[in-house]
């Protein structure tokens, strides 16, 4: 491999195969559970078959008795610990590691069996023997915020209403409602659903006593973040603590919380002086890790006849579960809702939210979400459908009139965010253009005539990723920088570490090229590492679609950092003052004289072997990087389906998706991330959902009744793209892993509705099961 | 999930199989394809004391046409049948329903013989079974009893094989003639049991009618039922588009499906009928005849 | 109980529980832990081998002890030394990975697809690959990575000149 680069050859925007894949393709990926410590042994969790009931009593005895079995350790133990309460990372409730006194969900983990095999621990779970006695669940937000039942008997307010919050301008924005020409309100539902990664969570804890330290390997997105969490939690210092993030197989969220059977393997190892390994079911994994959305929205917007908007009003109920555990930075309880005035310009908006406890499962924030995008953006592109409707106007039309214009940029939002940049239109027409839509409608108004349901659905989202700026964004304290250390070597390779944690999303890969691109090296030789919390400088972690806004940034900077003390020593090796010495075509050269020419190949040897006078030897720089703003990827998706009226199935016969992410690092690994992003949206619009029936009873609880959609049902999926950089960016890269599950489901559920809207059907909430079209479709013929 | 713990036998020969399951009785489970008693397992709502692996057993994977019968033994497997040549021909309905079941993977190990021991109500073989009028070769230690598949399927993961027996084939009538059949299966996605589903079997006289016909739907009931009046309606007659349709709202009418979350009990009935309609549709089309 | 099992071509002899999973035995008395495991219910596929060189099985759904005396391929037996089965080449290719989990399974399933079908059409090979879930691409990269590879190999073999008749 040549350590040389053709200057003219560029690293950025190059579909270079991932440099990660050797190892997966080989079987030799390093997940959690391919790791192995000696004397190693193992952890079950025992859960509680109840929603909601008093323990009164867990007889360890039978369990104990079995061969291989050697602690059992409940609530009350690690209450010993001080470790029978955790904060949650939102940083306002805290929640039970272990039942304490009460369970508060189904499945919620009632006890933990730590056993030299696998088998024995599971065999001693099933022998753990609780007294139960069951109480009234809440199962219902809308039954939970009348309070006859309370769900959290150990907080200060005895109330089940967790917090109420809002943003905008309530009496304008009623007030223009009230004066509108044309009012709509529709009570529009997220479903809970769930990001299930392949990949379970788990762990392994080893509190060594020969070092002292305490080493989790942990399915964790955010190693650092929890680093501390663990330690202010434990009162181990951190130094004394390393957690190692190894290959994740897939997170989409789901391995950001803190889990039950982490903090009790810990604290097993603890007690027992050895690693204890902790992997969760697929049972486990869908019933106790946090779920995602369950929002109930009531969107009303004001419009003059002619289609302009005038107002948006949004009011939610948040089903939180048992917990507060909704992963979200400290200012922001409903995350990033506020980006629900979308694409469009209101002249006034105001959101409100309250959120509730029930006994179910805690999270709320995950499932490529970017901070409850997914509801809002769901929210406002359901609504401006069904706005359109009302008026009798093309859905493409009524968005054109009313986006927000690419003079507008940066766009100062009603709810309080300042949009980087976007050409709207410009998107939004392209994705017309490229589907043939006149074709489209033409054809639709003849199947029309036949009875035939064919629908089309747009959905033009703008979303806010990069989580963010200090001056508003912390999570438990921790403002949401991010960081790059880069160290070049004397032979021109180099070794960069992040803050963040790929699952899937190609970091090894993508960081690398930014690197290389600003220092003239080879992508080939710049090695990514991740997740060693000893080795990587701190960082809030993969999450969000933070890390190329936040992240890609630090890379650059810090290349830039070193590009710098590179060019002191080009001007060293070169003799040339400092000033006449410029970086152009990936190489250092003397302005006016272009022979006097120098590689960062060789700027590195010397950097080593012939360092410049008053300056250090080396070639290496960190940098932690705090966004001005965020980000605001967008673009224009649209649908086309058939409906069989006969059985409600939908058949998806066209994707088109448009992405807008700004600078785009590599071609291949954002057309791989909106595939997979549309297959989780079609998921949720069509087939996914958590449900809790009125006993509190999980329905969903492995993959036969949680449903993943396979290559048969998953459509083809056609993508293309514009390109609006970020102004604020230092290389106008934006971030796009969570867009198209921002943006998939309005599109598929806009293109059923417009399907079905001869029949006069306004909407129905996801997932469109063929039962649900099917029931609509009965009742409106009747 | 991990199983319980289970004490295992391998069987050489169904006669040792046979033995076997004579010493341990109801504690012992047989493993064949296991495609459904391993997760069963795994959650350990199946926790046998006895498996007794059939296997090993030689010869046991046979599928035979002659002597107008399709005849399985216990160890064919799904797959195994999508690869006979010619069997979409000669048996559409099974070569159909071959190719649904479960997911493509679970159909290498899965078998026919043990997909009717199951008898999940909303398996697929039990539905073509009946529609076929198949008949299941039961062998247990006082020797071989052939059981008509109405007799067989007794309800919801029961069956006429008593303690101390194992199936050993299951016969598909194969008359001479023409004869056509069509399988119809609504699944959430590949892999889910059905929502609904509708297997017609049917053989025609010279004269164009009904000679025989089978109806059966699946997901209906606590075991895959037949729809005898709408096999009444048909025998005999002509088929027509109104006669279809009649035999199709039987099906809804007789369906008796349980709510859960695949659909409720309207949902299902419905398309117990929606799907009888278009097996039947499906049928004629193969017969090569039209519904006027 | 003590099985002989022959896993890419080498033969291992261990003790084992019944009802010990063969997905499991794999992982950790063989140390081959590209094998993965992903669900409770037979569901994901993420398990899958294949079995007497044509039959992807997953292996989550079979006891260690049925393996017995059999001959069972994982992803680690797909290439030869250093030289990559063309079907790992093609998943590099063409971005048919991301987070790696599903990718044992789905090359196995594939492998077993391309041996009984050598030019399967795309609803072919989504068919085949309908008991592999993949969360992370969509499945297109996927399909795209199984016709490349149906391709090389079916040039590889027309390139092999017949046999001289002796």
């Amino acid at each position: 491999m040549s350590t040389t680069i053709d200057p003219e050859r560029h690293a950025m925007g190059v579909s270079m195969k991932r440099k990660e894949d050797p190892r997966f393709i080989r079987g030799r990926g390093n997940y959690l559970d391919d790791h192995s410590m000696p004397g190693m042994l193992h952890l079950a969790l025992v859960h509680s078959p109840y929603p909601h009931a008093r323990i009164v009593k867990i007889d360890k005895t039978a369990a104990l008795a079995v061969p291989g079995v050697v602690a059992v350790l409940t609530g009350e133990d690690l209450a010993a610990h001080g470790l029978a309460w955790i904060p949650t990372f939102h940083g306002y409730d805290k929640q039970m590691v272990l039942c304490v006194g009460k369970a508060l969900y189904q499945y919620q983990e009632v006890a933990g069996v730590i056993a030299t095999s696998r088998d024995a621990a599971h065999d001693g779970a099933e022998l753990v023997d609780v007294t139960y006695e069951p109480l009234t669940p809440v199962v219902d937000p809308f039954v939970s915020l009348q309070d006859a039942t309370l769900v959290r008997e150990d907080r200060e307010a005895k109330t089940n209403h967790i917090y109420h919050w809002e943003v905008g301008k309530r009496d304008e924005t009623d007030a223009a409602l009230a004066a509108a020409d044309v009012h709509i309100n529709e009570r529009i539902v997220f479903q809970r659903c769930h990001p299930a990664p392949l990949e379970p969570c788990g762990v392994i804890a080893d509190m060594n006593p020969g070092t002292g330290r305490l080493t989790l390997i942990l399915t964790s997105q955010a190693p650092h973040a929890h680093r501390t969490v663990v330690s202010l939690v434990t009162g181990i210092p951190e130094d004394k603590i390393r957690i190692i993030a190894p290959d994740l197989g897939g997170g989409f969220g789901n391995k950001v919380p803190v889990y039950a059977g982490y903090v009790v393997a810990a604290a097993a190892s603890v007690v027992l002086g050895v690693p204890v390994k902790w992997v969760e079911t697929r049972t486990e994994n869908l019933t106790c890790t946090g779920f995602a959305r369950d929002y109930h929205m009531d969107v009303e917007i004001g419009a003059t006849k002619d289609g302009r908007v005038t107002a948006l009003k949004v009011k939610t109920v948040a089903d939180h579960g048992a917990f507060d555990a909704a992963a979200d930075p400290t200012k922001y309880p409903a995350g990033l809702f506020g980006i629900v005035t979308g694409s469009y310009d209101f002249p006034t908006a105001f959101t409100e939210l309250d959120a509730y406890f029930t006994n179910k499962a805690p999270g709320g924030v995950a499932y490529r979400c970017s901070f409850r995008v997914t509801e809002a953006s769901y929210a406002i592109e359901r609504a401006m459908d069904i706005l359109a409707g009302r008026l009798k106007l093309d859905p493409s039309e009524l968005r054109l009139k009313n986006f927000v214009r690419k003079d507008q940029f940066p766009y100062p939002s009603p709810l309080g965010f300042v949009y980087d940049s976007g050409d709207y239109h410009t998107t939004l027409q392209k994705a017309l253009d490229k589907i043939g839509y006149t074709e489209l409608r033409k054809e639709q108004a003849e199947k029309r005539k036949r009875g035939e349901l064919m629908g089309i659905g747009i959905s033009t989202f703008t979303e806010a990723v990069g989580a963010g700026p200090s001056k508003h964004f912390d999570i438990m304290g921790i403002k949401m920088f991010d960081s790059a250390e880069i160290r070049v070597h004397p032979t021109g390779s180099a070794i960069l570490r992040t803050g963040t944690k790929s699952q899937g999303q190609g970091h090894e890969t993508t960081w690398a090229q930014i690197a290389a691109e600003e220092l003239g090296l080879d992508p080939q030789n710049i090695l990514v590492e991740e997740g060693d919390t000893d080795t990587a400088p701190y960082g809030l972690g993969t999450y969000a679609s933070r890390s190329t806004p936040v992240a890609g940034a630090a890379i650059a900077m810090a290349a830039r950092r070193i590009r710098e003390k590179a060019r002191i020593i080009a001007a060293h090796l070169l003799e040339a003052p400092l000033d006449d010495v410029e970086w152009s075509k990936h190489a250092f050269n003397v302005v006016g004289i272009p022979e006097k020419s120098i590689t960062m190949q060789q700027v590195a040897f010397a950097a080593y072997t012939n360092p410049a006078p008053d300056s250090e030897p080396g070639l290496e720089a960190t940098f932690y990087y705090d966004p001005p703003n965020l980000t605001f990827p967008y673009g224009a998706y649209i649908a086309v389906v058939d409906v069989d009226k006969e059985t409600g199935y939908v058949k998806v016969r066209t994707f088109l998706a448009i992405d807008d992410c700004g600078t785009v690092i590599n071609p291949m690994i954002v057309e791989g991330q909106i595939h997979g992003g549309l297959a989780e949206g079609f998921a949720i619009a069509f087939m996914q959902e958590i449900v809790y029936d009125e006993n509190g009873n999980n329905l969903n609880t492995n993959f036969t009744d949680y449903l993943v959609p396979t290559s048969l049902e998953t459509p083809h999926w056609d993508t293309d793209s514009t390109c609006t950089p970020s102004p604020h960016h230092p290389i106008g890269a934006k971030g796009v892993g969570e867009s198209p599950n921002v943006g998939s489901p309005a599109a598929f559920v806009n293109a059923v509705m417009d399907a079905l809207s001869p029949l006069g059907i306004e909407h129905i909430d996801m997932p469109l099961t063929r039962e649900k079209v099917w029931t609509a479709i009965q009742a409106a013929q009747k | 999930m991990f199983p319980a713990a289970f004490d295992y036998h391998r069987a050489g020969s169904v006669d040792e199989a046979v033995a076997l399951l004579k010493q341990y009785g109801g504690d012992a489970r047989i493993l064949a394809g296991g495609q459904s008693l391993i997760p069963a397992m795994r959650y350990r709502l199946a926790r046998p004391a006895v498996l007794i692996d059939i296997n090993p057993v030689a010869d046991l994977g046979y599928i035979r046409e002659g002597d107008g019968m399709l005849v399985l033994g216990a160890l064919a497997r799904d797959a195994a049948l999508e690869r006979v040549p010619g069997l979409h021909d000669r048996h559409p309905l099974i070569a159909e329903v071959s190719a649904v079941v479960a997911d493509p993977v679970v159909r290498q190990m899965g078998t026919v013989v043990g997909s009717l021991c199951h008898n999940d109500p909303a398996g697929d073989w039990a539905v073509a079974a009946l529609a076929s009028r198949a008949q299941v070769v039961v062998r247990g230690a006082a020797g071989t009893r052939v059981v008509a598949i109405d007799d067989f399927l007794v309800d919801s993961f029961t069956t006429a094989v008593a303690d101390g027996e194992m199936a050993l084939e299951v016969r598909f009538p194969a008359p001479s003639g023409r004869t056509a059949g069509c399988y119809q299966k609504i699944e959430r996605k590949v892999g889910d049991f059905a929502t609904a589903s509708a297997a017609v079997w049917a053989s025609l006289a010279a004269d164009g009618t009904f000679a025989e016909v089978g109806i059966a739907v699946g997901a209906a009931g606590p075991t895959a039922k037949r729809i005898t009046a709408a096999e009444a309606l048909l025998r005999g007659k002509k088929p027509t588009r109104d006669l279809l349709r009649a035999a199709a709202d039987e099906a809804a009418k007789a369906a008796d499906p349980s709510a859960d979350g695949r659909g409720s009990v309207a949902y299902k009935k419905a398309m117990a009928g929606v799907l009888v309609g278009r097996a039947l549709d499906g049928t004629c089309k193969r017969l090569g005849i039209e519904a006027l | 109980m003590t099985i002989t099992v022959t896993v890419n071509g080498t033969k291992y002899v261990r003790d084992v529980e019944p009802r010990t999973l063969l997905a499991y035995f794999l992982r950790e008395s063989l140390g081959l832990t590209g094998t993965h495991i992903g669900c409770d219910s037979s569901s994901c596929g993420v398990c899958v081998v294949v079995i007497d060189g044509d039959r992807a099985v997953k292996s989550c759904t079979m006891f260690a002890v049925q393996a017995d005396g059999r001959e069972i391929m994982t992803v680690e037996g797909l290439a030869a030394g250093a030289t990559l089965h063309p079907l790992q080449q093609a998943f590099w290719d063409q971005h048919g990975l991301q987070c790696g989990y599903c990718t044992p399974g789905m090359l196995m399933t594939s492998y077993a697809l391309l041996g009984k079908n050598p030019d399967p059409s795309e609803a072919e090979i989504r068919e085949g690959l309908s008991g592999n879930l993949c969360r992370c691409t969509g499945y297109q990269n996927i399909v795209k990575a199984v016709q490349q590879a149906a391709a090389t190999i079916g040039a590889e073999a027309a390139a092999v000149p017949e046999p001289v008749a002796s």
